[in-house]
């Protein structure tokens, strides 16, 4: 506890716990109950919740006045339903099939291609953006970016809503946020496609269509991807934060960013105000890696917890699938085949790369080409090797000697790994085979892979291994069909498990844990393994897509400072051992959510001129205050002191809260209770003021 | 004792005596009382203290003394002991009062030395060795050394504190087997004084409420029953079983794991048809937990097997083995039933009938735990009597999910348990193989998250076990030992399915993956063969389908305990089908030949260890990858060999071209193609790389091929049996005389005469054993060319004189036959044989030698005062 004392008002009694000697020029910490001076007793914590997605969270919290928009993740899946956009003309991809109603309606054969029994829209590729009707973005005040990978939908907010707050991240997120989307946007830009469908988003229209197409949701709020210009725009307004530093919010809230383990420049939030604690968990990841370790020891004491971005694989251990990656690549290019590996060009990629460094040698496989192709391949690789203070230990190490932290860079110096903007240009000439190509983007929609998948996937010597879990490897292969290469599911995703957050849960020890629905109960195709859900007591409260959670906190308190001249004048009064009593008179002065006691405006010295009076000379309409009593009444001795005086005949009856002291013979009867005294009796005002004098010699007044 | 000994003896005893001179080595105390021990068993004590008055001086030194180290108190104690052991030694110690001043109360015991746990196990020796007769019973009631023992029993030293558990039972067993004990009977009336002491104090602490005391008491009451086998033995359970069944009424039990021990070791020897001890037992499986009772069954379970193998071993070894199985037979069968055994067997038997109810109890504690698994993962309830006699109880399930650490505990103790009580003669009967299987399937399943059990129970079981790597390996374990038995075919399909489940899955520790091939090997090897066609079944041949990609994965594995379990799992399957068409085509098919060639070059050295192995077998059987082209036949076979030799001769661990010689070997010895075509060239550069190998195994690899070789040119040995008789059999002359020449040219001789000088024992021995065959084969029946008629062996003789001494730098240079038979003539190789037969330290091992090492160490003996000057 603190050593100055803590002052507990409400409108009947004010005690002031004394731990110690008090110096009165110190500010004395207030406490005082929301229901002081009639403020109203509220929550003070509501979560909107606009994306269903678990690992592309977009969530708003009203906290304490303030409107915070955590992570704005874009969900692509949406992307799977179009026709992936060629690099170089498809003749297979051109010629698919018109779709047409069952029966033989063709109006939706320019919109709607067929291939193998599954029908896909022939358009430029479309996003499901975070829920916008939801609450008035414009409203909102700061935005927190937890990972690179939840900032995508960032244009779509900051350019489009009226969004005019800033937007929190730290450095390493902000520069590979820029790489991804600069990525998607040249994927997206670099094939323009004239045709942009519209008419199969009409409702009706849509019923008719077969899944999945008929059971995508809100399809008329899907939008094209954004321009490079809103892109450079939208990141202009982050402010870049470090790890730990604490960031104030208009007086009433601190940010502070924290060490997530998942990725380069990861973060996890604390959100708090003097007395309540919200921490935002999402993208964590104990494993060691490359990025800085988790910081989990600040995200203990938290009122609320929000989980988000745990493992979407929670049955694959990233080692075992790092280890399947490495045999079915040697497998592969053993006999003759090339290797696919979709992927973004940050992130898993470089422990990939470290991996197969390691591997190859021990594979016999140096001779064998890898060739990463994305505009922002260059980029990535450098920018890797220049995040020191973002890095583990391990690699910070290295930077000291100095060496660079991640082994690629020996790959590029031997030329055993080489990078190409996009398959033009200098790739063709250097391009051999077998070889190992990683390359963007992992739905296979758009993207360099959407080539080579053209190129390989018709000989079963070649493997495509995915590696990012963000898509499902069946859907994202559906416009490919009939495919003869082998498909390889290695989902490397690295962040918590079901274990792993158990254990954290049991370490940090919030009192509540929110979380996306799809955390509270096992996932469909495994209704039996409940290991695969959140266990935490009390349960955890979980949210869907468009749904609006009050955060399960009271506020009920707030911090008050008290001027020094006002505490000096204070007079605490000890009514029993470290319990010390002041009343206090006092204005009460907010501005920017802090509060402060001053003294009160001296009262008017009475004069004798007929001076007017101004309007601040006002003195509030104080009462006089009645004394305010304290302590218990002990009943033996109350009833002796009755006797004494007088009454005879005194029954006592225990109750529930306290004691009856029954006067038979004057018909009264006098409950005693922990904080209240009631005396009844009928009519005989004389007897009552009697009583009441006997009651009142056994309490402390002041 | 020799008189060099004698006379040096004074001065050892001075030195020892001498506080000044540390002895530096703890071993040569204890050589020196080896010595002492061998010396008074082979005469008499009295007569080698009156010899040699110095070692009872020293003994009188030793109690004088305040400053001598712990380790010489605790030797004299022990030596003092070895000669008390006679008991006209003992009159003859006593006589000086040493005795009583060595172990009583005036002795160490009471002196600052006896913090020394030292000390108090050397005085614990003594007394050991010293107690073999009444007198030192006596000397035992005298002193009080029984009351200290007790006290022993708790001691810190947990040396000490068996040893003392141990006196204890030593001087019980002394006291009973008194004179009289053919009399003796099993009440406890007549015991003498000292057996009443020590019977009251484990009876006191039997009923102490100390856990650590009872602990001491069923500790020493197990080595009773255990090493004891007089009579007197049932006397004391007789007296001592209702406190050890008071014990069970206590919760939770105290001890019970020493119970457990008492309980098993008393049923192993109790001659009893005593109900009493059956009912105990009954009544101990059902008072302890679950976990507590496991070991308890498996003893009970186990017992008629050691009925069998207590049988006094002259008896055992008359005895072969099928007519042990016959006994276990019927003891499985009716126990007390009348059989043609000799008399002492059939009374074993009748003696020791384990009640049905009680092995029936024991089994289904055993299976409970899988019952419950079982039950717990049933879609719909299963049959009736799934686990006869082990239904699931609420007891067991509440251990099973009270947490996570109880349920792999129990779960891996009752898989280990079945598993070793599977292959038994007497394990229960009817098994419940086809139960037990599925329980094993389904815990594989529940582990590795396949199972999707829909009661409550289940659902946490599974999420108890999900990924459990120690449950995983004991149930793979389990399932390769139930390969044994037969299986309805739904039930074996399904173990090849979680099998397969588990190698495929990358979840799978390479420990696990290494279960998972051994019982795949398992139950592939007890596949039933088609009837009518020796070739694989078809379930068979669409697993193996099924397998093969699995494993080639495996073998690009970036863990090389993985690859390595891989190679190791293809060899062992070529071994064993590589003849089968199936096989053959499947195999062939894939690319495994191909990938196991490449792991030749594998950066991990066991793994390039087992492709040479895998490779070798691979290519006994033509399986070896990629068949050679029509235009140049073996061409493939031969770069393979190429290969082999390259690793022999330039890899730089030894277990890969420990692997290749073996390979080598065996492809001789069979025949291989590729080697028989020119066997000659084939050995020569074997033998000229093995001889220049650092790795011994290396070397005695290629005296093994040698062997082989010189086999096959000259015919098989003589039977190894030492007692049978065999005529000497010479090779004709004509075709000695080939083979010699043979030998010359691949420059065995050379090989083999430097490996007889080789400083590594194991391999010179080999030499010379390979030498007297040739010599057998060779040498009567003589050669054209009679010993020194060569001119060379003179100056082979030479070299080979050199080499002797360690100048191994000369070659020997080309020899002719005739001089290799002189040669073989004239060396000594019996006298050899018996030279590298003795241990490597036989000189240095006399005692003379030991005193003279002690004395020099501490520059007693003269020439190292020399060094002064």
């Amino acid at each position: 506890m603190s050593r100055y004392p803590d002052l507990c008002l409400n409108p009947k009694e004010c005690v002031c716990q004394e731990m110690g000697t008090v110096d009165p020029s110190i500010f004395w910490t207030l406490l005082f109950k929301g229901a002081f001076y009639g403020m109203k007793k509220r929550e003070v914590g509501e979560k909107y919740c606009l994306s269903g997605h678990p690992t592309l969270p977009c969530n708003v919290l009203k906290f304490k006045s303030t409107t915070i928009m955590l992570d704005c993740g874009l969900d692509m899946n949406s992307t799977l339903n179009f026709l992936p956009l060629p690099l170089v003309q498809s003749p297979r991809l051109s010629n698919l099939p018109g779709w047409s109603l069952k029966d033989g309606n063709a109006f939706l054969d320019k919109e709607l291609k067929e291939c193998s029994g599954h029908v896909f829209v022939d358009s430029v590729p479309e996003f499901c953006l975070p829920e916008t009707e939801l609450i008035d973005l414009s409203t909102v005040d700061v935005i927190l970016i937890s990972n690179y990978h939840c900032m995508m939908a960032l244009p779509y907010i900051t350019e489009h809503t009226g969004f005019t707050g800033t937007v929190y991240a730290t450095e390493p997120s902000v520069q590979i946020g820029r790489l991804l989307m600069e990525e998607l946007v040249n994927f997206i830009e670099r094939v323009p496609k004239a045709q942009s469908a519209s008419l199969w988003k009409n409702k009706d229209i849509q019923r008719l269509l077969p899944s999945p197409l008929k059971d995508a949701v809100e399809v008329s709020t899907w939008r094209r991807c954004y321009t490079m210009q809103e892109v450079n725009s939208a990141l202009s307004k982050i402010q870049l934060v470090g790890y730990s530093q604490k960031i104030e919010l208009f007086g009433a809230v601190q940010v502070t960013p924290l060490s997530s383990g998942y990725a380069l420049g990861s973060s996890n939030w604390i959100i708090q105000s003097h007395y309540e604690k919200v921490s935002y968990v999402s993208g964590s990841s104990l494993l060691t890696t490359h990025p800085q370790p988790m910081d989990q020891a600040s995200l203990k004491n938290s009122d609320v917890l929000i989980l988000t971005g745990l493992t979407q694989i929670p049955t694959a251990n990233p080692d075992s699938m790092v280890g399947e990656f490495c045999s079915n690549l040697a497998l592969t290019v053993r006999n003759g085949g090339n290797v696919l590996v979709p992927c973004y060009p940050s992130g898993v990629i470089y422990d990939l790369l470290e991996c197969l460094y390691q591997y190859i040698d021990s594979a016999g496989l140096s001779s064998i080409p890898f060739y990463f192709i994305s505009p922002v391949a260059n980029s990535s690789l450098e920018f890797s090797q220049i995040f020191a203070e973002w890095l583990c230990h391990n690699k910070q190490t290295k930077v000291y000697l100095p060496e660079p932290p991640f082994p690629h860079a020996e790959l590029i110096q031997t030329n055993k790994l080489k990078h190409y903007p996009s398959i033009h240009g200098d790739f063709s000439n250097d391009f051999r085979q077998p070889c190992v190509v990683f390359t963007g983007h992992p739905s296979l929609r758009f993207g360099d892979v959407v080539h080579f998948m053209e190129l390989w996937g018709k000989s079963s010597l070649n493997t495509v291994i995915f590696t990012e879990p963000d898509f499902s490897y069946l859907e994202a292969l559906a416009p490919y069909q009939p495919l003869a290469m082998k498909c390889i599911y290695c989902p490397i995703d690295t962040r918590l498990n079901f274990i792993q957050v158990s254990k954290l849960l049991k370490e940090v020890q919030p009192l509540h844990v929110v979380c996306p629905e799809q955390y509270t109960q096992p996932p469909p195709a495994q209704s039996h393994r409940i290991d695969l859900m959140i266990d935490c007591q009390p349960p955890a409260m979980s949210y869907r897509r468009a749904e609006v959670l009050a955060l399960p906190f009271k506020r009920r308190y707030e911090k008050i400072e008290i001027m020094p001249e006002l505490a000096d004048s204070l007079v605490p009064m000890e009514i029993k051992p470290g319990v010390s009593l002041a009343t206090v008179s006092a204005v009460l002065h907010t501005k920017d959510n802090k509060h402060i006691l001053q003294p009160p405006p001296r009262p008017a010295q009475p004069t004798g001129g007929k001076k007017r009076k101004r309007a601040s000379d006002d003195i509030p309409d104080c009462k006089v205050l009645k004394p305010l009593l304290s302590g218990s009444i002990p009943v033996e001795q109350f009833v002796q002191t009755l006797e004494k005086h007088g009454f005879s005949d005194i029954k006592v009856e225990d109750t529930a809260k306290g004691h009856i002291v029954l006067l038979q013979e004057a018909e009264t009867l006098i409950q005693i209770e922990e904080d209240s005294t009631h005396i009844i009796c009928d009519n005989d005002e004389m007897l009552r003021v009697r009583l009441r004098d006997l009651v009142l010699k056994f309490l402390q007044k002041f | 004792m020799d008189p060099e000994c004698s006379r040096l003896l004074p001065a050892l005893c001075a030195v020892l005596a001498d506080p000044r001179q540390p002895v530096a080595d703890d071993t040569c105390l204890e050589k020196l009382l080896d010595w002492f021990t061998a010396v008074t068993e082979a005469g008499s004590s009295l007569l080698l203290l009156q010899e040699n008055p110095c070692l009872v001086e020293l003994l009188f030194h030793v109690l004088k003394s305040q400053d001598l180290s712990s380790r010489i108190l605790s030797f004299s104690l022990r030596l003092a002991g070895i000669f008390a052991a006679q008991e006209d030694c003992f009159q003859y110690l006593q006589q000086g009062e040493l005795l009583p001043m060595l172990f009583g109360e005036v002795g160490p015991l009471g002196g600052a030395a006896w913090t020394a746990p030292a000390v108090r196990s050397g005085w614990i020796q003594g007394l050991r060795t010293l107690a073999q007769h009444p007198s030192a019973l006596h000397f035992l009631a005298a002193c009080g050394a029984v009351d200290t023992i007790f006290s022993l029993q708790g001691d810190p030293s947990l040396f000490v504190a068996s040893a003392a558990g141990q006196l204890l039972v030593h001087i019980l067993d002394l006291a009973m087997r008194g004179p009289a004990e053919g009399r003796r009977s099993p009440q406890a009336c007549d015991w003498p004084a000292c057996a009443q002491k020590i019977v009251g104090h484990i009876e006191d602490s039997l009923c102490s409420t100390a856990i650590p005391q009872v602990t001491q008491a069923l500790s020493v009451l197990t080595t009773a029953f255990g090493h004891c086998h007089g009579l007197w033995t049932q006397g004391l359970w007789v007296r001592l079983s209702p406190l050890v069944a008071r014990l069970l009424e206590k919760d939770p039990v105290p001890a019970s794991h020493s119970l457990v021990d008492l309980l098993l070791s008393v049923a192993r020897s109790a001659p009893s048809s005593d109900r009493g001890l059956w009912e105990t037992l009954a009544q101990t499986l059902s008072h302890l937990s679950p976990t507590q009772a496991g070991p308890l069954a498996l003893g009970i379970l186990k017992l008629q097997d050691c009925f069998i193998h207590r049988l006094p071993k002259d008896k055992r070894d008359s005895w072969s083995s099928p007519a042990q199985s016959r006994a276990g037979f019927i003891l499985r069968t009716c126990s007390a039933a009348f059989c043609h055994l000799p008399s002492g067997l059939t009374l074993w038997i009748l003696g020791h009938p384990v009640p049905q109810a009680l092995r029936t109890q024991a089994f289904g504690i055993l299976l409970q735990p899988l019952a419950c698994v079982l039950e717990a993962a049933a879609q719909a309830p299963g049959p009736p009597g799934l686990l006869e006699g082990a239904a699931a109880d609420s007891m067991m399930v509440d251990t099973l999910l009270s947490s996570k650490s109880a349920c792999v505990g129990l779960l891996c103790c009752a898989l280990a348990h079945l598993g070793l009580l599977q292959p038994l003669p007497q394990r229960p009967s009817p098994w419940p193989q086809a139960p037990l299987l599925g329980a094993a399937v389904t815990t594989l399943r529940l582990c590795s998250g396949s199972a999707a059990p829909t009661s409550d129970v289940g659902g946490r079981l599974c999420a108890i076990l999900v990924g459990c790597g120690r449950v995983q390996r004991a149930a793979l374990d389990f399932l390769g030992a139930l390969s044994q038995g037969t299986g309805p075919q739904e039930l074996v399909t399904q173990v090849f399915s979680v099998l397969l489940e588990y190698l495929v899955s990358p979840e799978s520790s390479s420990m696990v993956l290494k279960k998972a091939f051994q019982a795949t090997l398992r139950w592939l090897l007890s596949s039933p063969k088609t009837p009518g066609c020796c070739d694989l079944d078809p379930h068979t041949q669409l697993f193996l389908r099924e397998l093969l990609p699995v494993l080639q994965k495996r073998l690009c594995s970036p863990c090389w305990e993985v690859r390595d379990s891989g190679l190791e799992f293809l060899t062992q399957m070529t071994r064993h089908w590589g003849g089968q068409a199936g096989f053959r085509q499947a195999l062939l098919a894939s690319e495994v030949p191909e990938l196991t060639k490449q792991l030749l070059r594998d950066p991990e050295s066991y793994v390039r260890a087992s492709a040479v192995t895998a490779t070798g077998q691979l290519s006994s059987w033509g399986l070896c990858a990629t068949p050679a082209s029509p235009e140049c036949p073996g061409a493939q076979q031969e770069s393979l060999l190429v290969e082999l030799l390259h690793i022999l001769s330039t890899d730089s661990e030894g277990f890969p071209r420990r692997a290749v010689m073996q390979v080598f070997t065996e492809w001789l010895r069979d025949g291989h193609a590729d080697v028989a075509e020119d066997a000659e060239r084939f050995v020569a550069g074997v033998l000229q790389a093995a001889s220049r190998d650092l790795d011994w195994e290396v070397r005695a690899q290629g005296l093994e091929l040698a062997l082989v070789f010189l086999e096959q040119l000259l015919g098989q040995r003589s039977s190894h049996c030492p007692y049978a008789v065999a005529l000497p059999e010479t090779a004709p002359p004509g075709v000695l005389d080939q083979a010699l020449q043979v030998l010359c040219r691949v420059q065995l001789f050379e090989f083999a005469f430097r490996a007889l000088f080789d400083c590594d024992r194991p391999v010179a021995q080999k030499s010379c054993d390979l030498l007297l065959f040739l010599r057998a084969k060779a040498a009567p029946c003589g050669s054209s060319q009679e010993a020194g008629d060569s001119p060379n062996v003179a100056s082979v003789e030479a070299t080979l004189q050199r080499w002797q001494a360690g100048e191994q730098g000369q070659p020997l240079g080309y020899l002719e036959p005739g001089a290799v038979v002189a040669l073989l003539r004239s060396i000594d190789l019996e006298g050899l044989r018996d030279t590298l037969a003795e241990s490597s330290d036989h000189v240095e091992k006399s005692p003379q030698s030991l005193l003279q090492d002690m004395l020099a160490a501490v520059g007693v003996l003269g020439e190292n005062e020399a060094d002064c000057y």
